[in-house]
């Protein structure tokens, strides 16, 4: 029998993916862990192994089609001794093994039932009959599992146009998607690179989405004849656009600063990497910094605590998620229980997990999760900044450059390198008083840096 | 001395204008009110109310004659023309008491007099021609409303040839009527008259009465009106008038030019309403207008920052319910709130002859201009218990599906209570229900509502009861 390949979920919340590239073309051999193919999420890249030998032998899913479902068929793997012509004994139940449509389905046929049969003949009964085309749309949800309000209208255009409502905001009551906003997404995803004069300004603008939505850049770019040219929007673009506008329109944020003295932090780390040359470990500032992140965190563990409406989540470990910059956005890998670690081990690890989140290459469980974050744009020369919470944790830590500053010691102004850092704190889980006692914890730590490694 | 400083003034209290202001003192607005005449304007005085009254009236006595159908015996039935008018119009008065109240509750300062702009942010109100006072605010709503329009050399004289004005407070009643325009207003003083017992002939330009309904549901309704003794002549047109002493002689040409004279005792002119844009200063500001309406944005703003309008004045559909939703909005995108724009293929629109009339959304022959693939759904009055029970059995209810999304178009209605029954569809069009939905919803039994659930069936060939 052929064995049908399906569309992993590489995360629990994975619903579905881009099939970015096949490795293997029809016909190649596969042996159990190849590579076949690379999928795309709207976080990273990941490659999907061969868990059975034979050929392959029917891509089903041409390489970059966006929006695969999980558990569709995407490729056919043929055993040994079998050729293509095993391949229409596949084809057919080619949609069956879905779990998670069958569970949306079946309610409906159970309303429809009852409807159909008269009470006692349930024997007899008809099969139900399906109104129209169309009508087993799965209920929506987000990547994150909520669930998406859509009018029926908009889910079943959705559905015939196979948009993830995941992805769409409503401009309906309450947030809610509409039929407006299907097709507007419609009209984004056919447009793709507009030039600017298409459009001339015409006498009458558009006062109605101008009013009903606020103005929409393109809009007006339209309007004014600025001109422009457009990048799609990645699906880790997409995420960041959702989950930190819900951050920031969600959480009740507040932000206490701190200036740090990093003088004998840097004395430290500079005769640490003298005598560690030899085995290749050279520490980064940010490596120290992480360190003392957790550790703050292992004194004042309150700060390490999110927010849910039953109950406040006070995390037992500390794992500092870690803001690194991708050619596609901001992805936060994570340094598992860093106030444990040595040095060396987070500096080993995040060198490895910030190389490869620029290559797309993070698994789901190395960047999902984390209790706290660390966002360091110091290398830019940054003095100072106030970061967005990164949901659901409760405190982010933005971090400036170490710089030369004038500072009163002993009533006399004398030099010392300093870094102003600035917790960003979700009030509901974390007051004033805990945020400013782990900024009090993390000052001590940098400022006295061998007290950490106690 | 009086306030003369607001935050907003509307000019007009009719029912976009008096809504928009008790919606603006909900917000916190200090707000002030401009009406010349009654407040409620033309529909609560002149318009939707009163006629519902008197077509409530001509209801009863058609009851009341056909008794006998009913097991019912009624002899000597018969009316008071005098007693009629006067309930209409007690009607009217108890409405336009209760809209004071409202605003009187709402602490909205009414200003009697007419309205007229004097400049940004400056309204100057006068009585009879004598200076009432200058009022100031940073936003003005104007919300004059309408008029009836009148086709030349057909001039109402008010005597013989009525506008709706005195065609609702007849002083006798005419033995036989003309009436120019089959839109809701002709329809239902043509119906009113002639459960009356006048005779009655409906006079309209294009090809089908009542133009903005769906043709079948017209065509329908004209059958209905020609069994009640109604004469209706479509594609004609009155091209002259001449009056005797106590009767017009009305000069008609059909579509082909063939003329006939038809002599009656009154003639209605009912060939729509245009807006009130003069003599209000809108020239002064250059707040912009177009074919007798202001130009506004969804939202009800002009071309002049500060002035706003709303209701009939600001354009078609010129319907009550869409002047006080227009207020609304209005005024809550004033008050820097983000109101929704108002979808103007969701308004319902209603017309209360007998039958009644009721319809929104996509009518057949528009859905199939716009290209779109259509399922229609059909359910006769004469399938439905209820109906039947009422002795009401003639109405279709008509319903206009996209055949690809699902999406209910439109939902058009001929038949009793139909008026009361649409805004079933009309909240569903809003949720933008599909089918499946409206399947799936339980009506109950029984009502006329089963057949909008039936027509919903139809339309995917799944009516249970035809």
């Amino acid at each position: 029998m052929p064995i049908n390949i399906l569309m992993p979920a590489l995360s629990p919340t994975m619903t579905e993916g881009t099939l970015a590239s096949w490795l293997k073309k029809e016909g190649d051999k596969v042996e159990i862990g190849d590579v076949i193919a690379e999928i795309e999420t709207d976080k990273a890249t990941m490659e999907v192994e061969a868990v059975e030998e034979g050929t392959l032998g029917k891509i089903v899913i041409a390489e970059g089609t966006e929006g695969v479902p999980v558990n569709d068929v995407i490729a056919i793997l043929l055993e040994e001794g079998e050729d293509a012509s095993a391949l229409s004994q596949a084809a057919a139940p080619a949609k069956a093994p879905q779990p998670e449509k069958r569970e949306s389905a079946a309610p409906a046929e159970k309303q429809a039932a009852p409807a159909a049969a008269p009470r006692g003949e349930t024997a007899s009964a008809p099969p139900p009959v399906k109104p129209a085309a169309n009508t087993d749309v799965p209920p929506a949800q987000r990547a994150d599992g909520e669930r998406v309000f859509a009018s029926p209208l908009a889910r079943r255009m959705a559905a015939q146009n196979e948009l993830d409502l995941g992805q769409i905001s409503g401009s309906g009551p309450h947030g809610r998607i509409v039929k407006s906003d299907i097709e507007a997404a419609l009209e984004q995803g056919v447009v793709k690179a507009a030039p600017a004069e298409a459009k001339a300004p015409t006498e009458a603008p558009k006062p109605a989405a101008a009013t009903a939505a606020g103005p929409n850049a393109r809009e007006m770019a339209d309007l004014l004849g600025m001109p422009y040219h457009t990048a799609k929007n990645s699906g880790m673009r997409k995420t960041i656009a959702r989950r930190l506008l819900e951050s920031k329109l969600t959480v009740p944020h507040f932000y206490l600063t701190v200036d740090c003295e990093l003088d004998q932090l840097l004395d430290m780390r500079k005769q640490l990497n003298a005598k560690n040359e030899k085995a290749g470990i050279k520490l980064s500032v940010n490596d120290l910094i992480i360190k003392a992140a957790a550790v703050a965190l292992k004194r004042v563990p309150a700060a390490n605590a999110a927010w849910t409406e039953q109950e406040m989540i006070i995390y037992d470990r500390v794992d500092i998620s870690v803001a690194v910059a991708t050619d596609e956005g901001l992805i936060t890998p994570i340094i598992k229980d860093a106030d444990r670690k040595g040095l060396g081990a987070i500096s080993a690890e995040m060198k490895d997990l910030a190389g490869r989140a620029r290559e797309g290459k993070l698994k789901p469980e190395e960047y999902q999760g984390g209790t706290f974050s660390i966002s360091n744009l110091g290398m830019f020369g940054i003095k100072d900044f106030a970061a967005i919470i990164n949901p659901p944790q409760g405190c982010i830590l933005a971090v400036g450059a170490g710089e030369k500053r004038a500072v009163i010691k002993d009533d006399a102004v004398a030099i010392a390198t300093v870094m102003s850092v600035t917790l960003s704190v979700d009030h509901r889980v974390v007051d004033g008083a805990v945020g400013a006692q782990y900024l009090q914890a993390f000052k001590a730590l940098i400022e006295d840096p061998l007290s950490m490694m106690i | 001395m009086a306030e003369t400083s607001f935050d907003l003034i509307v000019i007009g209290g009719g029912p976009g204008g008096y809504v928009a202001a008790i919606r603006a003192a909900q917000l916190g607005l200090k707000t002030a009110v401009v009406e010349r005449a009654h407040l409620g304007g033309i529909c609560l005085n002149w318009g939707c109310i009163p006629t519902k009254a008197l077509l409530r009236t001509s209801e009863i006595y058609h009851y009341m004659t056909h008794a006998k159908d009913y097991g019912l015996s009624a002899d000597k039935v018969g009316y008071d023309v005098k007693a009629v008018v006067e309930r209409s119009r007690k009607v009217a008065g108890r409405l336009n008491g209760g809209v004071g109240m409202l605003l009187k509750k709402n602490k909205v300062t009414v200003v009697d007099g007419e309205g007229k702009l004097a400049g940004k942010g400056k309204v100057s109100v006068a009585k009879d021609g004598k200076a009432v006072g200058d009022y100031q605010a940073r936003h003005i709503i104007v919300a004059t409303g309408a008029r009836p329009r009148a086709l030349p050399g057909i001039e109402p004289d008010r005597k013989q040839i009525w506008t709706y004005f005195e065609a609702m407070v007849p002083e006798e009643m005419p033995k036989s009527l003309l009436v120019i325009g089959s839109g809701a207003i002709g329809i239902e003083f043509a119906s009113f008259y002639r459960t009356m017992g006048a005779e009655v002939t409906v006079v309209e330009v294009v090809d089908q009465i009542l133009p903005v309904e769906d043709a079948e549901i017209a065509a329908f309704a004209q059958k209905q009106f020609t069994r009640q003794g109604m004469k209706i002549m479509t594609g004609a047109k009155v091209t002259g008038v001449k009056k005797s002493a106590q009767t017009v002689t009305c000069t008609i040409e059909d579509a082909k030019g063939k003329t006939q004279e038809i002599t009656v005792e009154k003639v209605i002119s009912a060939v729509g309403v245009q807006g009130n844009i003069e003599g209000i200063g809108l020239e002064d500001l250059g707040v912009k207008t177009d074919r007798g309406t202001i130009v506004v944005d969804a939202v009800g703003r002009t071309n002049v920052d500060g002035i706003y309008a709303i209701g009939d004045v600001a354009g078609p559909p010129m319907l009550a319910h869409k002047a006080e939703h227009e207020g609304v909005i209005c005024v809550e995108a004033i008050a820097g709130k983000h109101p929704h724009a108002m979808d103007k293929l969701k308004i319902p629109g209603c017309t209360y002859c007998h039958p009644q009339i009721a319809s929104v959304g996509l009518t057949e022959k528009k859905a199939k201009e716009q290209g779109r693939e259509v399922k229609i759904g059909r359910f006769p009055f004469v399938g439905n218990g209820k109906a039947i029970a009422l002795g009401e059995d003639q109405g279709l209810v008509k319903t206009v599906f996209d055949a690809k999304t699902g999406e209910l178009l439109g939902a058009h209605m001929v038949g009793a209570e139909v008026t009361e029954l649409i805004q079933g569809f009309v909240v569903a069009m809003n949720l933008e229900t599909t089918e499946e939905e409206l399947m799936h919803t339980v009506f109950p039994h029984p009502t006329l509502s089963e057949m909008m659930h039936e027509s919903v069936l139809d339309a995917h060939g799944r009516a249970i009861h035809i």
